[in-house]
């Protein structure tokens, strides 16, 4: 194992070797790692001036905490070039030829590109927050607790690992250097839009949620590494294809397995649709039993979180949530505003989301939505209970008629989600990563349009016509 | 040792190789020879497993390219068509950083490196950064890249395509020597003077289709026909009831000089000497026709063209 381990020291060394002798390479890296720490001294400098005015303590504290994580992420930015030319760079100077001809496996080449492509932004990223904090200290600024500070770095990290691995799955997949420039636009906005909610999180103050973030940001950043080592393939990286859209073969591929050579609506539902559904099969029994751990922890957390409340609340308060949670508008009233079309868009919206944040995530974004909306049942359920109110007779009429459609379509929704990010990361033999996609694509508008949208359309009919009328002889018993 | 069964490549609609059939022993040179993207670095690309077959199979060095990619890589040196060197790497850390690559120990890449820089006449550069080389300098040491483990297989793309006349006679000198070695070589190239005197089997692929194989003379007979000897006299001669042998047609004459072609030459020419000093002719000389591999392949390229024109 370790001679397999040298040959990746072997190839990340190279690569670090030649990065150090190109000045083009080194100056922007070291003018940024070593100027940003001064600028963001002088902006936190006339910030506290400025603050001091109005004494807003929360955000002096905050200050360092956040011009951490900001020092941190520049230099990545920069420094990302690096991993994103890794492997397209080769192929387009011609060197990558003899290196897929030598005795390395994929792994050995891919960690080696990776290794190299995490350390130079990190090292940059280190070396800036260092120099940063060495100023702070020496203008008295409030430095961040200890936890907070390994959380930042961590953070640091995180990102650095998940912007690196993004670029290196780009870098096998682009055709040309300028592509892979141009499409790391697609790393950099997300993630500093995700650095804007760790921002929030920071200034609420929030050092739980923090620790998930980084949970988070290192699976997604370990389920891009997984993915890109699944498509990693030396025939696509000789291949000499130019950065041309091809709608008509994108297409063609989709409508091919959308249709998966059906010739009547019925026959696509008893074969095309059943096949796919039967791939989806080992997802939906993991959806059951997030579906039941989502129920407990919803439900733990309000008796948890909320419990307190509810304890210190006066009992006129009490009975004023109990009148409302009673008072029913008039059924009528619910019809006009909750119609089905409104219901049924609303959740197809809401399956939608959940796909989308999936694609972008490999599933876990979108398995967290899946889990918040499941968990809503275990919170309502544990607030009615808290609130004195029997939660069954509520949930048999007021969920169940049209919860046994809809939550099977969430679930079945999702499962799809989690069927797309599960085969993104395994290995698909003679296929390219877009041919993947597309084929992935049309199993979930098959499941979609064939089965969640028919039973999302029946359970809106049965929330906007049945459920008022049976959860009012409920309540008004 | 090499051996391909109905090799073949499709990319999307795109047949890049099609049924090829190669058997190439220890101690032989094949050369491709094909125009530009007929199909020559595919066949190349597929042998050393860096492409997989869509269909048929080749064994390397006996290893499966499919099965045993890595060992086939680790068997095999090639010299790729573009050079693929490290610019700002010397050519001594370039030459260590692949001997690494391919697990020799410290004292055998020192040694290897050496003994190659030294013999391709680049050791007095060997500090020098690459980008500072020229084409011919970089075109040697790709190829000491690609012999630096010492393979027992050897992919060569145009081994001496940008090189001075004196530096590609060292290269065609060591091609020679290592086929003297038992070892296995291919050569893809346009040179076919090169060809000519390094190749043992010569395979001529269009549009992915191995059109035909087997030694020089073996294709010119196939091709050109039987061959052509001329014969020049000193003095005009009397030819009058002189009959050619079987096997021997007349092209033309003249009274100094004769043109035949011979079905058998190691049987007829010496028929047809003494047939000729029984008659007193004074032969001054008797020389084959000069007959290249580049008429060969002209012919059958124009042959194959005009054969898809028809159809």
């Amino acid at each position: 194992m370790f001679s397999k381990l040298k040959l990746v020291w072997l190839v990340a060394g190279r690569e670090l070797r030649d990065q150090f002798r190109d000045w083009r390479v080194l100056a922007p890296m070291l003018i940024l790692t070593l100027c940003f720490p001064f600028l963001m001294n002088e902006f936190a400098r006339q910030t506290v001036d400025f603050l001091n005015q109005y004494n807003a303590n929360l955000i002096l504290e905050r200050l360092v905490p956040f011009s951490i994580m900001i020092i941190g992420f520049f230099p990545i930015t920069v420094s990302l070039i690096v991993a994103l030319e890794s492997f397209v760079g080769e192929k387009e100077r011609g060197t990558i030829e003899p290196m897929l001809s030598a005795p390395l496996d994929d792994w050995q080449l891919y960690f080696g590109k990776l290794l190299v492509g995490v350390a130079t932004p990190l090292i940059a990223s280190y070396v800036s927050i260092g120099l940063y904090l060495f100023m702070a200290s020496r203008q008295n600024l409030a430095m961040p607790p200890a936890p907070v500070m390994v959380q930042l770095f961590l953070l640091t990290t995180a990102h650095a690992f998940l912007m690196v691995s993004a670029a290196i799955v780009i870098s096998v997949q682009s055709t040309s250097v300028k592509a892979a420039n141009l499409l790391a636009s697609f790393i950099v906005i997300p993630v500093a839009i995700l650095m804007q909610g760790e921002a929030v999180m920071l200034f609420w103050g929030n050092e739980q949620v923090l620790w998930l973030a980084v949970a988070g940001v290192m699976i997604i950043a370990l389920l891009l590494i997984r993915v890109g080592l699944a498509h990693f393939q030396r025939e696509y990286l000789l291949g000499r294809e130019i950065d041309v859209i091809n709608l008509r073969w994108m297409w063609k591929t989709f409508w091919l397995n959308f249709r998966g050579g059906a010739n009547s609506v019925g026959g696509w539902y008893r074969n095309v649709l059943g096949s796919a559904f039967r791939r989806i099969l080992p997802a939906m029994f993991f959806m059951v039993v997030i579906a039941g751990v989502s129920i407990w922890m919803g439900y733990d957390w309000i008796n948890q979180n909320v419990a307190e409340t509810i304890a210190k609340a006066s009992p006129g308060d009490l009975e004023l949530v109990k009148e409302r949670v009673g008072d029913l508008p008039d059924l009528a009233e619910i019809r006009d505003s909750i119609s089905a079309p409104f219901l049924f868009l609303n959740n197809t919206r809401a399956v939608a989301i959940i796909f989308l944040a999936g694609l972008v995530s490999f599933s876990v974004l979108g398995i967290l939505l899946y889990m918040v909306n499941i968990g809503l049942i275990g919170g309502i359920f544990a607030l009615l209970q808290l609130l004195g109110i029997q939660p069954w007779p509520i949930f048999l009429t007021g969920v169940a008629p049209h919860g046994i459609f809809e939550i099977p379509a969430l679930m079945i929704g999702s499962a799809v989600v989690l069927y797309i990010g599960a085969s993104l990361v395994t290995p698909q033999t003679g296929k390219s990563m877009g041919e993947v996609v597309l084929e992935l694509m049309a199993d979930w508008a098959k499941i979609f349009i064939g089965l969640v949208v028919p039973l999302l359309a029946i359970a809106a009919l049965i929330e906007a016509y049945i459920t008022p009328g049976l959860l009012l002889n409920v309540l008004s018993l | 040792m090499i051996e391909t069964e109905d090799l073949s490549k499709q990319f999307h609609d795109f047949m890049a190789v099609d049924g090829v059939n190669l058997s190439v022993q220890s101690g032989q040179i094949l050369a491709l020879l094909g125009q530009n993207g007929a199909g020559k670095t595919t066949t190349v690309r597929m042998l050393t497993a860096l492409l997989q077959p869509s269909r048929g199979w080749a064994r390397v060095a006996g290893y499966d390219v499919v099965k045993n990619g890595h060992d086939v890589r680790a068997s095999v040196g090639v010299l790729t068509e573009q050079h693929g060197l490290y610019m700002r790497m010397t050519a001594n850390e370039y030459l260590d950083y692949f001997g690494q690559v391919y697990s020799l120990s410290p004292s055998a890449r020192r040694t290897r490196s050496n003994n190659l820089l030294e013999y391709f006449g680049l050791a007095e550069a060997a500090h020098r950064r690459i980008g500072e080389y020229s084409k011919g300098m970089r075109q040697k040491l790709a190829l000491a890249r690609a012999m630096m483990h010492d393979p027992g297989v050897l992919l060569l793309d145009e081994p001496t395509s940008a090189m001075d006349p004196e530096s590609a006679r060292l290269v065609r000198d060591e091609i020679a020597r290592l086929k003297s070695t038992s070892r296995t070589i291919v050569i893809c190239s346009h040179n076919l003077t090169e060809v000519e005197v390094l190749a043992d089997k010569i395979a001529i692929i269009y549009r992915g289709r191995i059109l035909l194989q087997g030694t020089l003379d073996e294709l010119k007979s196939q091709v050109l026909g039987a061959p052509e000897y001329e014969v020049k006299f000193s003095e005009a001669w009397d030819s009058a009831g002189f009959e050619m042998p079987d096997g021997v047609d007349l092209l033309s004459q003249t009274p100094t000089s004769l043109k035949v072609r011979v079905k058998r030459p190691e049987e007829s020419n010496p028929q047809i000497l003494n047939m000729l000093s029984s008659k007193s002719a004074s032969v001054m000389a008797f020389q084959e026709e000069a007959r290249t591999l580049e008429q060969v392949y002209l012919k059958v390229m124009t042959e194959a063209r005009g054969q898809e024109h028809v159809q």
